[in-house]
């Protein structure tokens, strides 16, 4: 743990704790506000009691109520090729723009900055005409499509990439090793926790992405988790907040899972996300 | 890709904004400005404008402010510290569609938890998304829930940098804790705080999917955005000329907030 600044002890500290705390129970009551309604029965909905018996009969009804199966087929293939691709793309495209010269290459690179401010969540009424075009609305492969090249994860990986020392280049380019070759083994293994860290990144936006997805797809075979419960809870119902609760949790379940698992990780993939 | 994603759509956009979307397979029509005419006129962009520059201007300072202080918090090593740290991140990770859905009971009339705090200290219910003077204000207060946490990641990044024996120094000196925060650690946040700054803005023009679970922009579009708007003309009443243009306004912001952004890019390499 590193060293704490002295204005940070003391009776300071009492009022401290007390905000902190204060802050942090405001910040997770809906959470628990939902795991506390999707796992006792519905009439506990509104009325608690400490001791109120557990069940986990609302995600069998809601399970059951939509095709949560299907959604999660869906969202794990899209957020997979969405990954596969990135991974693909940005890696050759920085290391175009780490590594070689050609002729307008600053130009290129501010014209994929750009995607940093206007992103293609915003462009949705053009890049639905163009999906039409080409024929693949409502399918998995629409809604990744626009994300596929990542202005983000470019940028991110030409920082790394600048920053490996020509000398291990020419020592493998002596060895015979090819330029992809010498990108596989020497670039890539040395990115390792950026690559990490992008694909925390990755994973978590297109996890929750809504609005694109939503525009796209009209059907039970290509929407993704955030979409199918969005229609899953509007659809009247009577309004059974235990069921929701509980569909609403099994959505962010896996991704809430994940980030408690690799919480380190995760706060980490941020920070360096952010230090452009 | 980008060229396809980003670029092509937007020239196609500025170029769609003087067309009228033809009905029914029918080829659109060339109107000129007919479309900038229109939105002129339109009460209702007006008002989501007005709408998105309200959300704008109370979601960046309060989810700045909070993160700020959330950071300060998290770093100074009080008891249960990773605890901490994860309740006011978490919401970060969460689908805003599956957080809305959680909001969406705390203000449900009647029964809500709001309400039900509300009736307990004896005040009379209130419609909180139904009425048009609080909608728009439960929709803020779930994007400065969300965006907090999200930001104070960065701060926290920031004030690991600063070194201890800065805080011993004015301690010496005799200034106050007060004092030493303000004019000793804020100042050295300014980097970070112009960063946030940005997303902020970016974010506060882009952020809609609360808006489908909790509103739906209403009531009487008391509590649409901007984005929403476009969605609603584009994909409800597939009036895709007027939405590109539209589009075309949202754009000019986040320009705005891009010319920032250089201007920030310029800064920082001052500092070093």
């Amino acid at each position: 743990m590193n060293a704490v600044n002295p204005y940070d002890r003391g009776q300071a500290r009492i009022l401290d704790v007390t905000a902190a705390w204060t802050l942090a129970l405001l910040w997770s009551l809906p959470l628990l506000y939902a795991i506390w309604t999707a796992f006792h029965s519905p009439e506990y909905s509104t009325n608690f009691k400490l001791f109120a018996p557990l069940s986990l009969e609302n995600f069998v009804k809601a399970w059951a109520a939509a095709p949560f199966a299907k959604y999660f087929v869906n969202t794990v293939l899209l957020v997979t090729m969405i990954l596969v691709v990135q991974l693909v793309l940005c890696t050759l495209a920085a290391y175009a723009f780490a590594k070689y010269d050609f002729r307008l290459k600053g130009v290129m690179f501010a014209l994929v900055l750009m995607q940093l401010m206007i992103m293609p969540d915003v462009l949705i009424v053009e890049n639905y005409q163009t999906m039409g075009k080409i024929g693949i609305l409502d399918s998995t492969l629409s809604i990744g499509l626009p994300y596929m090249a990542s202005a983000f994860g470019i940028f991110l990986l030409r920082q790394t990439f600048k920053s490996v020392p020509k000398e291990l280049d020419d020592a493998a380019a002596v060895e015979g090793a090819g330029v992809l070759q010498i990108l596989w083994h020497v670039y890539v293994p040395l990115g390792r926790s950026v690559y990490l860290a992008y694909a925390l990144v990755s994973i978590s936006y297109h996890w929750n992405n809504f609005l694109w997805p939503l525009i796209v797809t009209n059907t039970v075979n290509s929407r993704p988790l955030t979409v199918g419960l969005q229609v899953f809870s509007s659809t009247e119902q009577g309004v059974d907040w235990a069921i929701i609760t509980a569909a609403t949790l099994m959505t962010s379940g896996p991704l809430l899972l994940g980030f408690l698992l690799f919480q380190r990780q995760f706060v980490q993939s941020f920070m360096r996300a952010g230090i452009k | 890709m980008i060229m396809a994603f980003t670029h092509y759509p937007a020239i196609n956009t500025f170029i769609s904004s003087f067309f009228l979307a033809g009905k029914g397979g029918a080829a659109s029509e060339f109107v000129g400005l007919e479309n900038y005419r229109f939105l002129l006129e339109d009460k209702i962009f007006w008002k989501v404008l007005k709408n998105n520059l309200i959300f704008a201007s109370c979601t960046i300072p309060l989810s700045i402010s909070l993160a700020m202080v959330m950071a300060f918090l998290v770093n100074a090593g009080l008891p249960g510290q990773a605890w901490l740290r994860l309740s006011y991140f978490v919401p970060t990770v969460l689908p805003m569609i599956a957080v809305a859905n959680i909001w969406l009971f705390f203000y449900t009339p009647e029964y809500g938890l709001l309400e039900q705090v509300r009736r307990f200290l004896g005040f009379s219910g209130v419609n909180w998304l139904g009425s048009e003077k609080t909608a728009l204000y439960c929709v803020i207060a779930v994007a400065v829930w969300k965006d907090a946490g999200f930001f104070m990641i960065f701060y926290l990044a920031a004030l690991q940098q600063i070194p201890p024996s800065l805080g011993e120094a004015a301690m010496l000196e005799g200034a106050s804790r007060f004092y030493y925060y303000r004019r000793v650690v804020i100042p050295l946040l300014m980097p970070t705080t112009l960063f946030v700054l940005v997303n902020a803005t970016i974010n506060a023009f882009r952020m809609v999917d609360h808006l489908f679970v909790l509103t739906q922009g209403g009531p009487n579009n008391a509590s649409s955005l901007l984005l929403y708007y476009i969605y609603e003309v584009s994909f409800k009443f597939w009036d895709t000329g007027y939405g590109a243009t539209l589009t075309l306004v949202l754009l000019l912001f986040l320009g705005l907030a891009s010319v920032l952004q250089f201007g920030v890019l310029e800064k920082r390499v001052h500092y070093r």
